[in-house]
């Protein structure tokens, strides 16, 4: 599979990232800046955490108005692959490829930790390699993750299952004291509703390897190269 | 007052400057020599004390005297490093001060050519706590940090009253270099000077003097003062001068901070055996009517000065431009020793640089025993009223130096970069090193790095609390399996033309030179914060004399262990330098229970601290135990508490004491780590105790039940459950504020 991970000024997981598909997946992969006007040839493009633009105005929307976010847009159009992580989230949703819109947590801090998820949705392209309510184990690092869709929509979200993943507990319950950042109804992740785009907060780049303490990360991104 | 006085020179000091120029320095010059013979800048209180220092060892790269001390990991790998305070800022402007704080040591260890991956802070705040220095000083370590996408590893946060008007703010950066690729500020004749980052505005003009004088009533009509810092800047300025040199279009680097263009430009000079000449009309504002003198001294933040010839200028140019950075020429190396910078063609400022950067004075200022010490030491635990166990137990685990800091890490990505093996919490945390572009490079060894500095230690005893903290920190190594490799330290104390605060400083140079020498490691970079002093109408409060050392090593073959305890089951045991009589001088328990600060502080017997150290690394390498914690703040209870906190795990005490058993929970005396272990290896691990001249004691076992119980003699007498405790502990600094 042929990836590109995507660098706003002020990325800073683009790295991480691109070593995780790199070195531990062995897959092949490119960084491709903000004036890259095409992403023809790709099979998955991902848009990594960071400050894209320092966050400016907005957490992910001037990272939207580039060239690339244009030719992000496009290319999910078309059905490829998409994963936004963390403010590659916050950009998808600026480019109203996903729904809803990323606030600031409620305690207004920025917060880094581990987060219990339950996988709510694996048919998906990302989450094939998860059982369907699994609980796992990732870190969060975001000072912007509280997840805001209307009642309404969320609904239809739910019905359709753009729900990917929830905040819970070690025993997979979604409860409040479980959620990190005052997201409606715990969502940590959701997918538009082709299921080629999904946005999540939390790190699976972060989360790979027995050394830094995390393995459930690889689970997503060995459902993409499955 | 006089002009120089403005500056911050002293008249002896403005009689040698028209001595040695031979006439009267203009107002520009002024600033300069000023800003440049600051304490801050030029050391002349400590240069002759910070001689003591050892600096050398067979892996040291770069010692004092560059941007950042490099050490070698490997033969891959080399590491910069440097601790740095910006400790005035953070007072009269709390976010913003900790911020550029953090930016200013990321780009000294950016100068060395090093890509950053690590940071650490070391936070002291007043009691009661001011809650808009704490609040404001952390968001701005967690704005900085995070945007610039560098992840905080390691810190320690404590609270003293005499902290409350001069709050410490120490920040420690973290680079790697491909070993044989370190740059340094040099240049050559010839070469041209681009400055590339952010525009040059007004903020920061005076910074270096501002941080070498005492407050006053006034503090806050310094504001002005204070730099604004802008990580997004920061992260790109990384990034540009990090390809540049990568296309070998970089000769040498200096980064803007302390005295702006002018103190960078000077340095390079002086370094690189050159003059240099500057045109400040060339130099990228932000602002407009800046004069040359707010031009030359602003201390505007994310800038950095490259040394490189005229054609590689142009792609550097090319290369800011691909960023969204200024980037221009404004000066260059000259074959003459002189400072010299144009406005508008005209000479502005002219000055030997020698002057200006080596010339300062240096002072041996007299320094006296303050008169405390005695009464301090005069103090008798014996006399101490016994107090209820449980009572006791809760004000020490409660209290803001004890109590989890997480309300403070939790705010800051410790993970970018996915290096961090060892998160904050515990003794050190641990970094693998990996790093895919710019540069590529990666090792087998890992890296660990502790802070270290407990002000209260230092006030009873500077030259003992050396000693310990040079070997608390190499102990906090130890236990998770690392050796040494270096220590960077800085030097925060009151007013030094106060002779006992002199003496401080002195004594505690002793101390760490002393043990850094015994231990044999090198102190390889450093900064001096002198004049943390406020004087009120009532008061003159002067700060514990506080040195926070950082301390780096390795891990050779990626052993290592946390402080947690691991199974049931498991025994658990004190081991290092077991003395009859443990003291409570200087506890968290002394202050918090009884309400003093005394005591003799326990001398370190470094010969079993050495042991201590050596014995841990091999039990660590041999798998011969699970959890390592050395005993600190709070004393053995509290270690105790601390490493079955975040599991689910019990423990139960049973304890033979025949003392006082306050003297033996909460005593923090040196060279005692507690350890935890199967029963197979047991008799293995106390041989390897009794074979390095140490002492063990067993003090119980590992419970399935989430319990903590107390046994003393056979009688129970404490029985708690773990999760209750933790809550507590866990939420007191977030009650607080």
């Amino acid at each position: 599979m042929k990836f590109a991970v995507c660098v706003f000024p002020g990325s800073n997981c683009d790295y991480d990232t691109y070593y995780v598909i790199r070195d531990l997946l062995q897959q092949e992969v490119s960084f491709v800046d903000h004036h890259t006007r095409s992403l023809a040839g790709f099979d998955c493009v991902v848009l990594p955490g960071g400050f894209s633009f320092g966050d400016y105005l907005r957490a992910g929307v001037l990272a939207s108005k580039t060239p690339l976010g244009e030719a992000i847009f496009e290319f999910a159009q078309r059905g490829g692959l998409v994963l936004g992580i963390c403010n590659g989230f916050q950009i998808l949703t600026e480019l109203h490829l996903l729904p809803g819109a990323l606030l600031k947590n409620e305690n207004l801090r920025f917060v880094c930790r581990d987060v219990f998820l339950r996988v709510e949705n694996n048919s998906l392209p990302f989450t094939n390699r998860f059982e369907k309510d699994e609980v796992v184990v990732l870190p969060i690092a975001h000072g912007e993750g509280r997840y805001y869709v209307p009642e309404e929509e969320l609904r239809l979200m739910e019905e359709r299952g753009q729900i990917v993943m929830r905040y819970c507990d070690e025993e997979g319950k979604a409860t409040e004291e479980a959620n990190p950042n005052g997201s409606v109804s715990n969502i940590a992740g959701v997918c538009n509703r082709e299921g080629n785009v999904f946005g999540l907060m939390p790190h699976p780049e972060r989360a790979c390897e027995d050394l830094m303490g995390y393995r459930d990360g690889l689970l997503l991104w060995h459902s993409l190269i499955a | 007052m006089e002009t120089y006085g403005l500056f911050g020179l002293s008249k002896e000091e403005y009689e040698r400057i028209v001595e040695r120029l031979g006439r009267e320095p203009n107002h520009v010059e002024l600033g300069i020599l000023g800003a440049l013979w600051s304490e801050h800048c030029s050391y002349k209180s400590s240069r002759v004390h910070l001689r003591r220092f050892p600096t050398k060892a067979q892996w040291v790269v770069q010692g004092p005297g560059e941007n950042a001390g490099v050490v070698a990991l490997d033969d891959e790998v080399w590491l910069a490093f440097k601790v740095e305070s910006h400790n005035h800022p953070s007072y009269i402007e709390p976010f913003h001060g900790a911020a550029t704080g953090v930016g200013g040591i990321i780009r000294d260890v950016l100068s060395m050519g090093a890509r950053p991956i690590a940071l650490a802070d070391s936070l002291r705040f007043g009691l009661p706590a001011d809650k808009r220095v704490v609040r404001g000083v952390v968001r701005g370590i967690s704005f900085y940090g995070n945007c610039i996408g560098i992840p905080t590893v390691a810190g320690e946060t404590y609270f003293e009253e005499c902290y409350r008007t001069n709050p410490l703010v120490n920040a420690f950066c973290l680079g790697i270099i491909p070993a044989g690729r370190m740059l340094r500020a040099r240049g050559k004749p010839g070469h041209v000077l681009f400055l590339i980052g952010s525009a040059t505005g007004r903020d920061g003009v005076h910074g270096a003097v501002m941080a070498s004088a005492e407050f006053d009533q006034k503090a806050q009509e310094k504001l002005p003062n204070v730099q604004v810092g802008d990580p997004y800047f920061g992260k790109k300025l990384i990034e540009a001068v990090l390809k540049a040199i990568e296309e070998g279009i970089v000769e040498g680097l200096q980064d803007l901070g302390a005295a702006g263009l002018a103190g960078a430009s000077s340095e390079l000079a002086s370094k690189s055996e050159c003059g240099v000449e500057l045109f400040l009309d060339r130099v990228p504002l932000r602002e407009e009517g800046m004069t040359p003198f707010e031009i030359l001294l602003s201390e505007s933040q994310e800038r950095m000065l490259i040394a490189t010839t005229e054609e590689k200028a142009q792609e550097l140019k090319r290369l800011a431009d691909y960023y969204h950075l200024e980037g221009e020429v404004v000066g260059k190396l000259t074959e003459d020793k002189v400072f010299i910078a144009f406005y508008k063609g005209e000479p502005v400022a002219e000055l030997p640089v020698s002057l200006i950067v080596s010339e300062a004075p240096v002072y041996e200022k007299p320094y006296e025993e303050p008169e405390y010490i005695k009464r301090v030491k005069g103090f008798d635990q014996k006399s101490l009223p016994e107090p209820d166990l449980k009572e006791a137990l809760l004000k020490v685990l409660t209290s803001l130096n004890v109590c989890s800091k997480e309300w403070v890490y939790s705010q800051y990505d410790h993970q970018v970069g996915t290096n961090t093996v060892l998160k904050p919490g515990g003794d050190a945390a641990i970094l693998r090193v990996k790093w895919v572009v710019r540069p590529e490079v990666s090792s087998e060894r890992l890296i660990a790095i502790t802070c270290e500095g407990n002000g209260r230690i230092f006030y009873l005893d500077p030259y003992e609390g050396g000693r310990y903290a040079v070997s608390e920190a190499l102990r906090n190594l130890a236990c998770v399996g690392a050796k040494p490799l270096g220590i960077t330290d800085c030097l925060n104390f009151g007013n030094p033309d106060r002779p006992q605060i002199m003496w401080q400083l002195i004594k505690a140079i002793e101390g760490i030179s002393d043990a850094c020498q015994f231990f044999g490691v090198p102190v390889v970079s450093g900064n001096v914060s002198l004049y943390n002093e406020t004087v009120e109408a009532q008061e003159i409060r002067n700060i514990y004399p506080t040195p926070i050392l950082v301390a780096v090593g390795k891990i050779e073959n990626r052993k290592f262990v946390d402080h947690r305890f691991k199974e049931e089951g498991h025994l658990v045991f004190l081991i290092g330098d077991i003395r009859k009589e443990l003291s409570v001088a200087g506890s968290e328990y002394l202050k918090v229970v009884h309400g003093r600060v005394e005591g003799s502080v326990p001398a370190v017997n470094l010969e079993k601290e050495k042991a201590l150290h050596e014995l841990l690394i091999e039990l660590i390498d041999k798998d011969l135990i699970r959890s390592a914690h050395d005993v600190s703040v709070g004393g053995l209870i509290v270690c105790l508490l601390e490493c079955l906190f975040g599991t689910k795990l019990g423990l139960e005490l049973s304890l033979y004491v025949e003392e006082r058993l306050d003297f033996f929970l909460f005593s923090e005396n040196p060279t005692l780590v507690v350890v935890s272990t199967d029963r197979e290896r047991a008799q293995e691990l106390k041989e390897m105790v009794e074979a390095k001249g140490l002492n063990w004691l067993l003090l119980g076992r590992v419970l399935k039940e989430n319990l903590f119980v107390l046994k003393n003699n056979e009688e129970k007498l404490l029985e708690e459950k773990v999760k209750s405790l933790e809550e507590l502990w866990k939420k007191a600094l977030e009650n607080m504020l």
